[in-house]
């Protein structure tokens, strides 16, 4: 015969489990609905505290072709690399809407930026920035223009830019741009300058 | 690589002689006399066979290499076909032969196998694969299927001739016959050659060892005329050959850099002074014929290296996809379609083309801009789509930072730097003549690899749809339409750019 305490112990493990499992496919189901940005924990906006001051953002248009500088009033921090970053973000932030002249992917985020005297700035992208990346000789140059054109106006001094993609070197942004070597910071302005919109 | 009807690997030594003459010929020390008087009778008696080359032609290099027969069949040293094309090495391991090729592609063959795998793909092979002394042997009929693999890019096998090109490197040529009196045959070809030229009676004949010609549309030509009624081409054991044939002596003149051969009637007194020269290398005589038809022989120079004026490069290909322009239209696939059209608008302007990529397969970037700069191409240019924007986007390149040249040499990165004038300029060129056209057009700078690698101008074309219909990327009128533009405008600057270093 089975002991009565060995049954009432079943009996209490049978609903634990039970209980459990309930429990696990509730939680199966919140994750599935769940939307995948959810893992974009990047703030999109810069902090709002501290002085607010003017910056110019260099933003590609896909419509045209065009990159257009636009002012913007937005607070920064004091530390020189710091402020790059939020600008860099802030710039971002604007491709990350879904009514963006540039729609970047979705995730797209810019991990640090890097002051190296004399001159150099490294731009660190995350993955999925790259990843998501729309395919084509001109998207890639705006998107590649417009980061570079915005740290340098912004940031006196830079002379060279090199972009990373999750600390990485990476041969092209999705196929066209080239990231192996260091941008010219004059060729870019060049650069930005063909691409201003026609009068 | 230097052309040499001697064998280029020492384990070749079997080539064409029996196993019983070969275990002979290895040394005295057997020292069987007898064996060596069976040898040289049987060689007296029947003369030794031929030895059978391959041609392989190729924009790095052109050579030959000694053919086995083995299985009834042609069988030529995979490594000894790939060594002067890139990095090549092959480890055996028991019944396995592994190929690494440029530190990327990969292949796997096993001895007494019809199959074999290259990047992980099964790859048939005409015959069973045989490793002799390490070396790995493949039948000559599975190079045309079994390089494109290996070196992502297109290869013609004429397997009958033995002859074998790797990209696009033919030399075509036409024949016409001027209405002089006495007649003139003018043979006018695509690149420079240096053939050996022989006469017999009745007829003259150009062999061509070493360029890679190919035949005309038909074999025959017939020109109608009494004194050199036609012309035949055929080609075999790695070689061409064009027969002239004439009732009358004949003699050939070279000019135009080796590009135009003439055939012509000689006259008496040329024949004279013809006669006090040397014979040609290879000049066929023989006892008991008539003296040789006089012969103006070629530049005693080797042969210039194959130029092409232009090198079109397919943007992309293999795994590389390029832009996904719509659910079933690959970037890819339209820049080799807009490649072979524009190869073909520029060949009837009289520019000769290479195509880089002439199929699906992997091309590094720096594997093209090696292409484009060895073969000093007076202009190369990339082809790109893209399905955003309207109309043509003409790229010359966005130099990037740095990139010191040292003394005669120059940096890679910046490889571009003196040419840059002559790219902006046929860019400027290319896109007036696109706007002429109608066609939406703009020009830019971009950080676009190959550009700045290549030591000659250089240029990219990125074609979009005029409107928003990506599927118009993929209609032969608007390709033809856009290439065509581009074909006029680099024609209308041949001189400019054919003095580019």
């Amino acid at each position: 015969m089975i002991p009565r305490h060995f049954v009432i112990a079943m009996a209490v493990l049978l609903v634990a489990v039970l209980g459990l499992s309930v429990y696990a496919w509730h939680m199966r189901s919140t994750a599935a609905s769940t939307p995948v940005a959810s893992g974009d924990t990047r703030p999109l906006a810069p902090p709002v505290a501290g002085p607010t001051e003017r910056v110019t953002l260099y933003v590609a248009h896909d419509d045209d072709g065009s990159l257009r500088a636009e002012s913007a009033q937005i607070p920064l921090p004091s530390g020189r690399q710091q402020r790059a970053e939020e600008l860099l973000r802030t710039l971002l932030s604007l491709y990350l809407d879904k009514s963006s002249p540039h729609v970047l992917g979705a995730g797209a985020d810019i991990r640090s930026v890097f002051l190296v005297d004399p001159g150099v700035a490294v731009i660190d992208l995350n993955s999925a920035f790259a990843d998501t990346h729309r395919s084509g000789v001109l998207v890639e140059e705006l998107t590649v223009a417009s980061l570079i054109r915005t740290i340098s106006a912004n940031t006196p001094g830079i002379l060279r830019v090199k972009i990373l993609v999750d600390g990485k070197e990476r041969d092209t942004l999705a196929g066209h741009a080239d990231l192996s070597a260091f941008y010219d910071v004059t060729a870019v302005n060049q650069l930005a300058t063909q691409l201003q919109p026609a009068p | 690589m230097r052309w040499t009807k001697s064998k280029r690997r020492g384990d070749f030594r079997s080539a064409g002689v029996p196993p019983a003459v070969l275990s002979a010929s290895r040394g005295p020390t057997v020292g069987t006399p007898i064996i060596g008087l069976i040898l040289i009778s049987a060689l007296v008696l029947f003369g030794a066979a031929p030895d059978k080359y391959l041609a392989v032609y190729s924009v790095a290099a052109n050579y030959s290499l000694p053919l086995v027969q083995r299985e009834g069949r042609a069988y030529v040293g995979l490594l000894e076909v790939l060594e002067p094309l890139g990095k090549v090495s092959a480890k055996a391991d028991g019944p396995r032969w592994r190929l690494r090729y440029n530190n990327s592609v990969e292949g796997d063959f096993q001895v007494g196998k019809t199959h074999a795998r290259v990047q992980g793909r099964d790859a048939d092979l005409a015959g069973k694969f045989l490793v002799e002394n390490n070396r790995g042997l493949v039948p000559v009929g599975s190079l045309g299927s079994l390089l494109p693999r290996i070196l992502g890019g297109p290869v013609t096998l004429h397997e009958e001739s033995a002859r074998l090109f790797i990209g696009s490197v033919a030399t075509h040529f036409t024949a016409s016959l001027s209405a002089d009196n006495p007649p003139r045959l003018v043979f006018h070809f695509t690149g420079p050659v240096n053939p050996t030229v022989a006469t017999e009676p009745g007829a003259l004949r150009m062999t061509f060892s070493r360029e890679p010609l190919v035949a005309p549309a038909s074999p025959t030509l017939t020109f109608g005329n009494k004194a050199i009624p036609s012309a035949i081409y055929s080609e075999s054991n790695g070689m061409a050959v064009v027969t002239v044939n004439a009732t009358i002596p004949v003699m050939a003149s070279f000019s135009s850099d080796g590009r135009t051969v003439t055939i012509s009637p000689t006259s008496a007194s040329a024949a004279t002074a013809q006669n006090t020269n040397p014979p040609a290398p290879g000049a066929a005589t023989s006892p008991g014929q008539p003296p040789p038809a006089p012969l103006t022989t070629p530049p005693a120079a080797p042969p210039a290296a194959r130029r092409y004026f232009a090198v079109v490069d397919a943007s992309h290909g293999g795994d590389d996809h390029g832009e996904t322009l719509s659910n079933t239209l690959l970037e890819k696939d339209v820049t080799v379609a807009l490649a072979r059209s524009l190869r073909q608008e520029l060949e009837s302007r009289g520019i000769p083309t290479l195509v880089l990529r002439d199929s699906d397969a992997n091309l590094s970037v720096d594997q093209r801009a090696i292409f484009a700069n060895a073969d000093h191409a007076a202009i190369y240019i990339a082809v790109h789509a893209a399905s955003n924007g309207h109309g043509v986007r003409v790229y010359t390149s966005l130099l990037p930072f740095g990139g010191d040249d040292r003394g005669t040499f120059r940096a890679w990165t910046t490889a571009q730097h003196a040419s840059l004038p002559l790219s902006q300029s046929a860019a400027a060129a290319v896109a007036s003549e696109l706007q002429r056209r109608q066609i939406p057009v703009r020009t830019l700078t971009a950080p676009l690899r190959p550009l700045n690698n290549v030591t000659g101008p250089a240029i990219a074309v990125e074609v979009a749809p005029q409107g928003s219909d990506s599927s118009q990327l993929t209609a032969p009128d608007y390709q033809q339409l856009v290439t065509s533009a581009v074909a006029t405008a680099i024609a209308a600057t041949r001189d400019q750019l054919g003095g580019a270093p």
